[in-house]
Order: structure tokens, then C-alpha cells, then sequence
């Protein structure tokens, strides 16, 4: 199977709300997936769903090989997440964060030892690996999230606006890290509001009102929507959404 | 197990990084033990009493003379008539009228018996009632002497009289210091348990760690443990900090046995911590949090016999405290450190708290959860 997720008519109902609404796509081994939406369209929803921490109404989902409904450990066990919300501890250092999910993630004390140096090495971290997370600036912060999201080596990645608030070029360098962890054979699923970063994902899928209104490469897209930039196409599609902020 | 211990480490970082929960911790203790026995004390001195003397006998002079030698009271005014000694008790400048009548001395002679007013200002209800207490105290001991000067004939007046002499036990000097002071380690061990614990989960929620934590594959009674544990050492750390400064300030020496009250203690913080737990499921932000842990302090004070022995308190009142954990610690302290009291004595209260544990760390667990 070539399959890193593959999604089934999955559904979320708060109340009378349909956050999510009967959503079906797959996402293959490998592959960047940008996932779009207006704010309140639903992406962050149908994430945690995926990720194991928001369980569905209806439907099913295959998460790296296991079934959503039924083995969300063995799902957590492979997945790697990073937030828009930042979450490292702030009032650990970098080594003791790094320890602390290598630790929860089952990771030997030796691994995470090894792995701590390498990472430091590739962030260019070391000189500041005894300092409080807090002090850093967010920019490295998101680095730094991003490296330890994926320090048990889980084959799918999701990532839920991860450059929020920082510059373009440590957006860029951000993307550099995503492109290698890609090349690795690690899936991404990344959601964010920047269409220049929908330009670099492999497949985009662009969520309204609870559906997926459009999903397919960024050049096809643009053809089909005869638009010049993933921007067009965006407000295209999301001039027709019903529900904007929830 | 591994698992656990690498939450053990990091909660140890983050609490020996966070210099309120060490000030919270290491100072408290030391100023509540300090202050709070000399403010909740429930002796009351310099009660203000305003006299009304119509009669200037020598008689009437002799009772304001006792009066004034007491340590309790502060004549503050003296008047012709309880009208012009009212104002005053309607400021809150006095506390107590005693009003002398007229013939009061040839009443006590001829008719044998005489009447005295006593008018409290019952706002602070303490203040006046023991301030009624005390001045009928001495209007008898006065009555007494008068007595002993008659009693030239004996044989005529051969009223009996009962002496009633009493002996302090556990608390020789009756010092209600000694007696407040274990009380306030519960209220100590109590707040460290639920409230700090409490505060830490939910700080995590606010954080967006807890998220982080949840798409782990973590098992929920792992995470929970490496909370609980954590404030469980503290909680036993601060009792034995407590012991100590109420040794050095107050010369308390527990009669008990210290592993008997550390055993108690170890179990009633197990209660406590999932009550945290079970706050912090519900609570979404530090100030819920607080505002909660704050009024259940308040009913574990008030209710728990602190102040106000649980003997005087209404029927429903009663019924409240059988579910106040600290109610159960505050009786137990008090009876191993004032009484020496052993593991049979105290046998129900483990009994009961241990029940307290179960239930509320099976709906702690029960209510944590991981998804939404």
C-alpha cells in the first residue's frame, strides 16, 4: 500500500455544528499536503482527528497503516505533531525539552543522547542548548519544535500553521527542514494560510465550510480555476464560504 | 516506568525553576505558622466598658474596682444614665455597659440579693459574650467575698457551696496556640496537594503542552502519576518543614508517633492530589482553577474544625464535615501531636480517608481525558 493516510466520509459534529462534513481524500507515502482553509473551515478539526486527540462522530480514517477508530495509540506511536500553538516547555532548557519527548516517545537514554547531538548540530543550536526555551527567538523555536516533533523518526509528520508570525526567510529555512524531512520519506500534512507555501506542497486540498472544495497539484489547480497565483484561487473558493472566524 | 521517570525529571526541573512554588512553598508555612495563631486567637483582652454607678457606695466602688484591676477590661467612660453610656456602645467605642442601680449596697444587705445590667454590644458577638462571661465571672467572685464578710454566724447561713476546680489535660497552659498550630500544617498539606497541583495541570492546558503531551503515545495513568507524585513529596516535605518551625517557634513536640501522623498524611495527600486532578479537569484556566481550589479551601476551613469545634456546629453543618477530608486530618493532628494518640484511635479516620483517596482519584482518572 502507497498510502500514507487515506480518509473515509470522516465527520465531526458539535451540537447541530458540522465542523467537519463528510471528508474523503488519501494522502500518499512520501508526499507534501498542504491543507487548506479559511479560518473556521474545519482543517484544524479534521487534524485532530487525525492525530488521535479529537474522536470522530462518524466515519474512519487509516492513519500510517493503522485503523483511526480503533488503535489511536499505535497511530500517536507513528505521528509526529507541531502546533500553531508553540509547545515546548518554555521553562526548560533545549537539552532537558529534547530529553523530555525523546524520554515519552521510548526513546533509550543513549538514542536520545546521540540524537540531541545531531540536532543541535543541524539547528546550530549547541551554544545555547543549557538555555531556557523562552529566551530564544521564536524563529528557532519553531526549528526547534519541528526537530523534536520528529525525533522518534514517525513516518507522517502534521504540522498546523507552523510558521505562524515569523520572517521570510526563517519561513524559507523552515521549508528547508520540511524538504529534507520529505526526502527522508516522512509525509507532510501541513496546514497555513500562506499561498506561497501552498506553491511548495506537492497536492493542496482548500477546505470550506466543512468540505474540500478543491484538491489537486498547485499547477492544476491554478489551470483549473484559471488563476495566475494559489492566492486567486484561494479567494475564488473561500469568497463562497457561508462561515468565516467560528 | 521509564516513562514515568522521564516525567519525574521534568517536573522537578520546571519546580525547582519556578520561584513561586518555592517561595509558596518554603515561606508560607513559615508566616502562616507565625501569624496566623497570634490573629485567630480567641482570647480577648482590653474589652472596653463603659460603668454606670447609681448608687456610690462603697460597695458599688469595690465591684469597679475589680473590674478595673482585671487585665480583660478598659473602663472607658463612666455616666449617670444608660442614655448617655448608649452613643458610645452605638460607636463601637465600647463593648459593655454595667449599670449599678440605685440602693444597690442596702439591697444586698437587707434583702439579701441585688440586680445588675449588663448591656453588650453584640456586633463583634466574640468580643461581647466573653466579655459578659468575664464580668459575671468577677460580679461572682465579688459576690463571694461580700459573702465571706457576713458570715460572722455560720451556723445561721449554712449554705453549702461547690467549688469546681478543673485540670487541663494534653494542653497544660490551655495555650490555643498549640492548639491552632496543627491545624494550620493541614490547611498547609491541603494547599500544596490541590491547589498547587491543580494549578501546574492546568498552567500545561494554557501552555498548549498538554495538547503536545496528548498526541504522545503516553498512557493516561503514567502522565497522571508524574504529576501526583511530584506534589506528593512536596506536600509530605512541607509537613516536615512545618513540624519543624512549630518545634522552634512554638516548642511543639508531637506526644505521637511522627511516622503515624507522616502515614496519615502520606495517604490524606493522595485524596487531596486527585481532588487537584479532578479541579483542573474542569477548570480550562488558572483563575477557574484558583477561584475553585478558594472556595473549597474556604468550606475545608470553616467546615473542617478548625476555628469552631464540628460539636457546635448545626445538624446539616455536621453532616458536611463527615465529607471534608481536612475535617478528618485536623482532628487526627491534634490528636497524635497535642495527645499522643495511636493507630487504634485513629483507625475510622484512616478508614475514612483512605476511602476519600479512592473516590476521588478514580473520578480524577475517570474525568482526564486525553481526547475531545
Amino acid at each position: 500500500m502507497n498510502l500514507a493516510i487515506e480518509v473515509n466520509e470522516l465527520t465531526k459534529k458539535f451540537g447541530d455544528f458540522v465542523a467537519v462534513d463528510h471528508i474523503s481524500f488519501s494522502v500518499k507515502k512520501g508526499e507534501i499536503f498542504g491543507f487548506l482553509g479559511a479560518n473556521g473551515a474545519g482543517k484544524t478539526t479534521a487534524m485532530k482527528m487525525l492525530i488521535g486527540i479529537s474522536i470522530p462522530t462518524s466515519g474512519n480514517a487509516t492513519v500510517a497503516g493503522f485503523d483511526l477508530n480503533r488503535y489511536p495509540d499505535k497511530i500517536k506511536q507513528n505521528i509526529g505533531y507541531m502546533s500553531q500553538k508553540f509547545s515546548l516547555y518554555e521553562d526548560l532548557n533545549i537539552i532537558e525539552n529534547i530529553r523530555f519527548y525523546g524520554g515519552i516517545y521510548g526513546l533509550s537514554r543513549k538514542e536520545i543522547a546521540e540524537k540531541s547531538e545531531k540536532l543541535l548540530e543541524k539547528l546550530d543550536l549547541q551554544s545555547v542548548s543549557k538555555s531556557l526555551v523562552s529566551s530564544l527567538p521564536l524563529g528557532w523555536k519553531q526549528k526547534l519544535s519541528f526537530s523534536i516533533a520528529m525525533i522518534h523518526e514517525p513516518s507522517i509528520i502534521f504540522l498546523d500553521e507552523p510558521t505562524g508570525g515569523v520572517d521570510p526567510i526563517t519561513r524559507r529555512q523552515f521549508w528547508d527542514l520540511i524538504y529534507e524531512a520529505s526526502e527522508n520519506g516522512t509525509t507532510v500534512f501541513v496546514t497555513t494560510h500562506y499561498m506561497d507555501e501552498a506553491e511548495y506542497c506537492e497536492r493542496v486540498s482548500i477546505m470550506v465550510d466543512g468540505k474540500i472544495a478543491a484538491l489537486n497539484t498547485p499547477k492544476q489547480l491554478k489551470q483549473d480555476f484559471k488563476a495566475a497565483s494559489m492566492d486567486e484561487v484561494f479567494y475564488q473558493l473561500a469568497r463562497g464560504a457561508k462561515r468565516s472566524d467560528h | 516506568m521509564r516513562t514515568i521517570l522521564f516525567l519525574l525529571e521534568k517536573e522537578f526541573a520546571q519546580i525547582f525553576r519556578n520561584k513561586a512554588i518555592l517561595r509558596l512553598i518554603f515561606i508560607m508555612p513559615i508566616v502562616q505558622l507565625i501569624m496566623l495563631p497570634l490573629a485567630a486567637d480567641y482570647e480577648v483582652k482590653n474589652i472596653n466598658c463603659s460603668i454606670i454607678d447609681h448608687d456610690h457606695s462603697p460597695y458599688s466602688r469595690r465591684l469597679i474596682g475589680q473590674i478595673e484591676a482585671s487585665t480583660y477590661f478598659k473602663l472607658v467612660d463612666y455616666q449617670q444614665n444608660i442614655e448617655g453610656a448608649m452613643p458610645k456602645l452605638e460607636k463601637d467605642k465600647s463593648d459593655i455597659i454595667l449599670e449599678i442601680p440605685q440602693n444597690f449596697e442596702k439591697d444586698l444587705i437587707k434583702e439579701e440579693k441585688a440586680t445588675l445590667l449588663i448591656a453588650v454590644n453584640a456586633v463583634n458577638g466574640v468580643k461581647g459574650n466573653l466579655g459578659a462571661a468575664y464580668a459575671s465571672g468577677i460580679i461572682r467572685t465579688f459576690n463571694q467575698n461580700i459573702r465571706m464578710d457576713w458570715m460572722t454566724f455560720p451556723k445561721m447561713n449554712p449554705i453549702p457551696e461547690i467549688r469546681i476546680s478543673s485540670i487541663p489535660w494534653y494542653n497544660k497552659m490551655m495555650s490555643y496556640k498549640i492548639f491552632m498550630v496543627p491545624g494550620i500544617l493541614v490547611i498547609l498539606v491541603t494547599m500544596v496537594g490541590s491547589f498547587l497541583s491543580s494549578l501546574n495541570i492546568v498552567h500545561e492546558k494554557e501552555a498548549g503542552t498538554i495538547e503536545q503531551i496528548n498526541v504522545t503515545p503516553i498512557r493516561k495513568h503514567h502522565f497522571i502519576l508524574g504529576k501526583l507524585i511530584p506534589f506528593w513529596i512536596l506536600g509530605i516535605v512541607v509537613l516536615g518543614l512545618g513540624l519543624i518551625v512549630s518545634y522552634i517557634i512554638y516548642g511543639i513536640v508531637p506526644v505521637g508517633s511522627l511516622f503515624l501522623l507522616f502515614s496519615f498524611a502520606a495517604v490524606y495527600l493522595i485524596g487531596t492530589l486527585g481532588l487537584g486532578l479532578l479541579i483542573s479537569n474542569y477548570a480550562d484556566t488558572q483563575q477557574q482553577a484558583m477561584f475553585f481550589s478558594f472556595l473549597l479551601m474556604m468550606v475545608f476551613i470553616l467546615l473542617g474544625g478548625l476555628y469552631t469545634p464540628i460539636e457546635s456546629m448545626p445538624e446539616w453543618a455536621k453532616v458536611i464535615t463527615k465529607f471534608n477530608p481536612a475535617a478528618y486530618f485536623i482532628e487526627v493532628i491534634r490528636m497524635i501531636v497535642l495527645k499522643g494518640s495511636g493507630l487504634k484511635d485513629i483507625l475510622p479516620h484512616f478508614f475514612a480517608i483512605g476511602c476519600f483517596a479512592v473516590v476521588f482519584n478514580l473520578l480524577a482518572i475517570w474525568s482526564y481525558r486525553k481526547q475531545i
